[in-house]
């Protein structure tokens, strides 16, 4: 399925800093295992353009999802610093963080993680009511966001009354219902069959690249190769925490 | 998040575990209305004691007597030490002089002596010993005679009696109603003191002796039978049907105080007089009871009145005591009422760190889509306190319910016992908002240690938490 994308833009300001939307810098994130250090990234620089779509390829355990998870906000380096639309993560507070996930990040999860309890329509609704955007504005927001991937029909249904491919799009109007400029997708197809999965991919591709006005920056986690290739502008492999490839496609 | 975003949010996530929330909130109803049954039983029957002394007219007077002993530093005072410098001083004697001085205190309305007397009261052919009270005219409005069935006495001077119910039963044939007493006449046979002459007249003249006036100066006086007879205006309610009266000037029947003054009947005080003194210094009371403005004057007019040189008494003093020992039984009461709320509050933990186990995941999303640590506490606070607030509101209803179940059950009971069913519950308005606020509180208090915990939670973990 193909859901075109009509006026799913990013704010005209971006609020970069010298056209980068993440810049990471010497970042590392070890853990304490007992005795052992488990170094899941380490010191990885990396730097994200403006609107440029980022696949990180790695296999299981390689800190993909740990990058991810350090550039969203939700977890904090051990060392290094993290820039993203021009602001450190690592000197924001535990509430900056928040409105930085709030406002400037949308995040789509491999296993969907809607609230089961609450509709579409409520489910979309979560960061509006985090955003503490007026009431009146809410309904419509979260109408658009749910019509633009393709589930305009389905506001009053809850996530276990849906596919996955449909869950996984709800997740996608939630991510951008604040309209963010930095979409992280971990390995939003890994729960999906192949052809579901490449509906989803397109309907990220458009996120991207809309066919009108500027697109969003784009990192996504994954293992699959193929599917960086096809839709990423650049594919940058890790390999136990370290950046161990780097391959500039578009 | 707003305030209505968290309520709505908080308000949705304790409907969607509707059984174990609603038993935790009904575990706080329950304690709430423990509290408030407990202490409404405590507030009814203080309101209770209240209503009963203030009815009677005795948290506004003042009892006075002649203070008793012999004076501090005198052969047979003993080893007591002097409680103040009156102590030191002869007791006074509580005459009408003594009485004019007293009336000229500061915010004393009335000050009337005490005059209580044994006489026999007779309708033929019955006849009954009866403890006889001279009622001053002010009691016909402080209550004393509530319930009365007939009339107060017409005038100050009237020869009419007023008879408690019991002694009218007593009086009358068998099973008539004691307020058929009403209307007719009954004799009163009393002791009556007459005035001897000074010895020189007394051997020259024959003509009868008069009784002793308030002023007569007299070298004694024998006491001769004498009777008379006063027209029922009135009858009280008998003692087994709530009647029956309280306070300084309590009788089986009443007379106008000062028709009871001229009666001259023999008072205790008369024969201590006799041996006091050798001649006669006019009229003196047993007592004499002041009626103060308000019960705010009754501490001043006592310490006045001690420092006059006289014995003062009034239910203040008691009426403090009982004060106090019902804010110790509210306060013991309260405890206790409070204990189910205790352990109601465990419950709330309880359902709390429950509801963070199975919402771990749930806690993850919310703070990835942008939820501070303080929006979590918040909503977490937000469910104590709805739990608290509803629980507080069905609790006070259901402590209602229960204090009216126990004041019908109490009702029942008295009756059976052939008692009449005072009020003993009320719940006012400042216990059911406290109660309210108190359960508010005690489930937020319940919800700090779940809220930082859940507000603690690391996102990465709760998003891996399946």
């Amino acid at each position: 399925m193909r859901v075109t994308l009509h006026s799913m833009n990013a704010p005209e300001n971006p609020g970069s800093s010298n056209g980068l939307a993440i810049r990471a810098d010497r970042v590392s994130r070890h853990y304490k295992m007992g005795e052992a250090l488990i170094r899941a990234v380490d010191e990885i620089s990396l730097n994200v353009r403006q609107g440029e779509f980022l696949a990180l390829l790695g296999a299981s355990g390689s800190g993909k999802s740990t990058l991810l998870n350090l550039i969203a906000g939700l977890d904090r380096p051990s060392s290094g610093a993290i820039f993203a639309q021009g602001h450190d993560l690592a000197t924001m507070s535990s509430e900056e963080l928040a409105r930085h996930r709030n406002k400037t990040i949308g995040i789509v999860f491999q296993s969907f993680q809607l609230l089961p309890r609450m509709t579409l329509e409520e489910n979309v609704e979560l960061p509006l009511r985090l955003a503490e955007v007026p009431r009146g504005e809410r309904p419509n927001r979260v109408r658009e966001a749910l019509e633009r991937v393709g589930l305009g029909a389905r506001v009053k249904h809850r996530p276990t009354e849906l596919s996955g491919g449909e869950q996984q799009r709800a997740v996608i109007a939630r991510a951008l219902v604040n309209q963010p400029m930095i979409l992280l997708a971990d390995e939003p197809t890994g729960n999906l069959d192949s052809k579901t999965g490449e509906g989803i991919m397109n309907l990220i591709a458009e996120i991207h690249r809309p066919p009108s006005g500027p697109g969003r920056t784009i990192v996504m986690v994954t293992h699959e190769r193929g599917l960086a290739e096809r839709y990423a502008d650049r594919i940058v492999t890790l390999s136990d925490g370290q950046l161990s490839r780097e391959e500039r496609l578009r | 998040m707003k305030v209505r975003d968290l309520t709505e949010l908080a308000a949705r996530n304790l409907r969607e575990a509707i059984l174990r929330n609603s038993l935790t909130t009904l575990g706080i109803a329950v304690g709430v209305a423990s509290l408030v049954a407990l202490l409404s039983l405590g507030v009814g029957l203080q309101q209770l004691v209240d209503r009963s002394v203030a009815h009677a007219g005795l948290f506004d007077t003042v009892s006075v007597r002649q203070r008793q002993g012999v004076p501090f530093g005198q052969p047979g005072g003993g080893g007591r030490l002097p409680r103040d410098a009156s102590d030191l001083q002869p007791p006074r004697a509580l005459d009408e002089a003594t009485r004019r001085e007293i009336a000229a205190l500061p915010n004393v309305l009335e000050v009337n002596p005490e005059v209580r007397f044994t006489a026999e009261a007779r309708r033929e052919p019955n006849s009954q010993l009866v403890l006889v009270s001279g009622m001053a005219q002010s009691s016909q409005s402080s209550g004393t005679l509530d319930g009365l069935i007939g009339h107060f006495f017409t005038t100050a001077d009237a020869e009419e009696a007023i008879v408690q119910g019991d002694l009218a039963k007593r009086l009358l044939p068998e099973g008539q109603a004691p307020a058929s007493l009403v209307g007719q006449e009954i004799v009163l046979r009393f002791a009556q003191r007459q005035a001897l002459p000074p010895p020189s007249q007394q051997s020259a003249s024959d003509a009868p002796n008069q009784a002793v006036g308030p002023d007569e100066e007299a070298m004694g006086f024998s006491i001769v039978p004498s009777e008379k007879k006063f027209l029922v205006v009135g009858v009280t309610p008998a003692s087994d049907s709530g009647g029956g009266q309280i306070g300084f000037n309590s009788g089986g029947l009443y007379l106008p105080l000062s028709v009871a003054e001229k009666l001259q009947v023999v008072q205790g005080s008369d024969l201590r007089d006799v041996a006091r003194t050798s001649s006669g210094e006019g009229q003196r009371y047993s007592a004499l009871n002041i009626r103060a403005a308000s019960p705010a004057a009754v501490a001043q007019i006592e310490t006045s009145v001690k420092q006059m040189g006289f014995a003062a008494f009034s239910l203040i003093d008691v009426t403090r005591n009982l004060r106090t020992f019902f804010a110790v039984f509210d306060l013991f009461l309260g405890i206790f009422g409070s204990l189910a709320l205790a352990v109601a509050s465990m419950g709330i933990v309880n359902t709390l760190v429950m509801a963070i186990l199975e919402r771990r995941r749930e806690i993850g999303v919310l703070k990835a889509l942008g939820a501070a640590n303080r929006d979590v506490r918040q909503l977490f606070f937000a469910e104590a306190g709805v739990m608290g607030f509803a629980g507080g509101v069905f609790g006070v209803a259901l402590g209602w319910a229960i204090g009216r179940v126990i004041q019908f059950g109490t009702a029942i009971y008295l009756k059976r016992q052939g008692l009449n069913s005072p009020n003993i519950w009320t719940v006012p308005w400042w216990l059911v908002l406290g109660a309210i606020v108190f359960a508010v509180l005690v489930s937020l208090a319940s919800g700090i240690y779940p809220a930082s915990r859940a507000a603690r939670l690391d996102p990465v973990e709760a998003l891996r938490y399946e």
